[in-house]
């Protein structure tokens, strides 16, 4: 698994890592806030932990769920101690989200994001979507906004299932 | 003006442009022409709101007096406000909504891209996140315009109209005053009327696609960004700031 900017990971760090893979997304349950790159950063020094995390987007309602989850998950660890900071640079990427977790959002029936996300371009956005339950390339946008704000609205025109996809940003 | 209450009073205006905007958008909760519509505005209206709360959160440190974001959204009077008054024209109908939008988030992502470089690593900061979000807005909006512009007569005589009535207002979002310039010395801020031309190109080549004609420049209204407002933005913060303003303690 990628985790960036892991400062010399000490046994406890190890520990808090693993207690915030167990922590999910409330929107996807599937993904834990590791694999979705919102943890950045799990930094000790001298003695004390410090936990780093970066909002998705700036208005995402999610945020504050996350963050207690993720300070209820450390406290029941007996990790009460550990600070926990709101990092908003660098900006979160759908990059950071790990192939572990572009599987699980798969699984999930979610596309994972694919290439770049267009700027200026109108009309060119992400043209080739391939279908998380069968498969195929021959899919179409609905909608560029889903059920949240990170993912867009998708139709498979081979198994006639619409699907949510994570956009790339 | 010392070099924290022009810190301060630039955090005010992107902040407020940010509140302004999105308290326009999301008018539209339910009532937007349909569902997927209905949630992209609304979306649209988060992430606004979600810059605004970081542009004003940052002006509430700098200004050290113990105001938070939630201070100064819900209890300043229009007044005090320093959005730009683009931001609080009426919703209109739903192509005025996107006209403006676009014609916003393609100056916005511009400035934004230059304000990564800010000597202040909080903009800065901020900037890396607006910038994402006004590129998506700007495409999404821009689709729009196209859309309506080149669609039915109607729609194009909409669209048309939206962007006669929006044009006096964008000139403002060009402007520098002495708070500006303190800050683009410092190179703190990027300087916004050296993007004009930039995104006059950017709106010109869209507007051609939607077969829109763009207005003769004509009056320029200003005075949003030092407090003087249209009629308009009272009415916006009464209903904004209504429950705060009447049940100051009440928690979510």
């Amino acid at each position: 698994m990628v985790r960036p900017e892991t400062s010399k990971n000490s046994a406890r760090a190890g520990e808090v890592w693993a207690v915030l893979d167990q922590v999910m997304d409330p929107e996807i349950p599937v993904v834990s806030v590791v694999d979705l790159g919102i943890v950045r950063e799990v930094r000790e020094e001298g003695g004390a932990l410090d936990v780093i995390v970066t909002p998705t987007y700036t208005g995402c309602p999610a945020t504050k769920q996350i963050e207690a989850d993720i300070r209820q998950a450390l406290d029941k660890a007996g990790f009460e101690e550990a600070g926990m900071q709101i990092s908003l640079a660098p900006a979160w990427t759908t990059d950071w989200i790990t192939p572990r977790g572009r599987e699980q959002l798969k699984a999930f029936g979610i596309a994972p994001p694919e290439g770049k996300a267009g700027k200026r371009a109108l009309f060119a956005g992400d043209a080739n979507v391939t279908c998380p339950h069968c498969g195929s390339r021959d899919t179409e946008q609905i909608s560029e906004f889903g059920s949240t704000a990170c993912k867009s609205l998708w139709r498979c025109h081979s198994c006639r299932e619409p699907f949510d996809y994570f956009k790339c940003i | 003006m010392s070099k924290v209450d022009a810190l301060f009073e630039t955090c005010l205006r992107l902040g407020d442009t940010a509140l302004v905007m999105g308290q326009r958008l999301a008018e539209w909760s339910s009532k937007a022409p349909t569902v997927e519509l209905d949630i992209a505005l609304s979306n649209h209206a988060l992430d606004m709101i979600g810059q605004a709360q970081l542009f004003l959160g940052y002006a509430g440190r700098v200004e050290g007096k113990g105001r938070d974001e939630e201070a100064l959204a819900y209890h300043r009077q229009d007044f005090e406000f320093r959005n730009a008054m683009i931001a609080e024209l009426p919703k209109g109908d739903f192509a005025f909504t996107v006209v403006r939008q676009f014609l916003f988030a393609s100056f916005a992502e511009a400035f934004y891209e230059r304000m990564l470089a800010s000597t202040d690593a909080d903009l800065a900061a901020i900037a890396g996140k607006a910038e994402k979000e006004m590129a998506y807005h700007m495409r999404h909006c821009g689709e729009w315009v196209v859309r309506l512009g080149d669609g039915t007569e109607e729609s194009h005589q909409r669209a048309q109209a939206a962007l006669d009535e929006l044009w006096p207002y964008v000139h403002e979002l060009f402007t520098t005053d002495d708070v500006d310039q303190a800050m683009i010395e410092k190179g703190i801020l990027p300087d916004a009327s050296t993007l004009k031309e930039e995104w006059l190109a950017h709106v010109k080549a869209v507007m051609a696609r939607a077969t829109l004609s763009l207005p003769e420049d004509d009056w320029m209204p200003s005075g949003g960004r030092t407090g003087q407002h249209t009629e308009h933005l009272a009415y916006l913060l009464a209903e904004m700031q209504v429950l705060p303003r009447t049940y100051p303690d009440a928690k979510w």
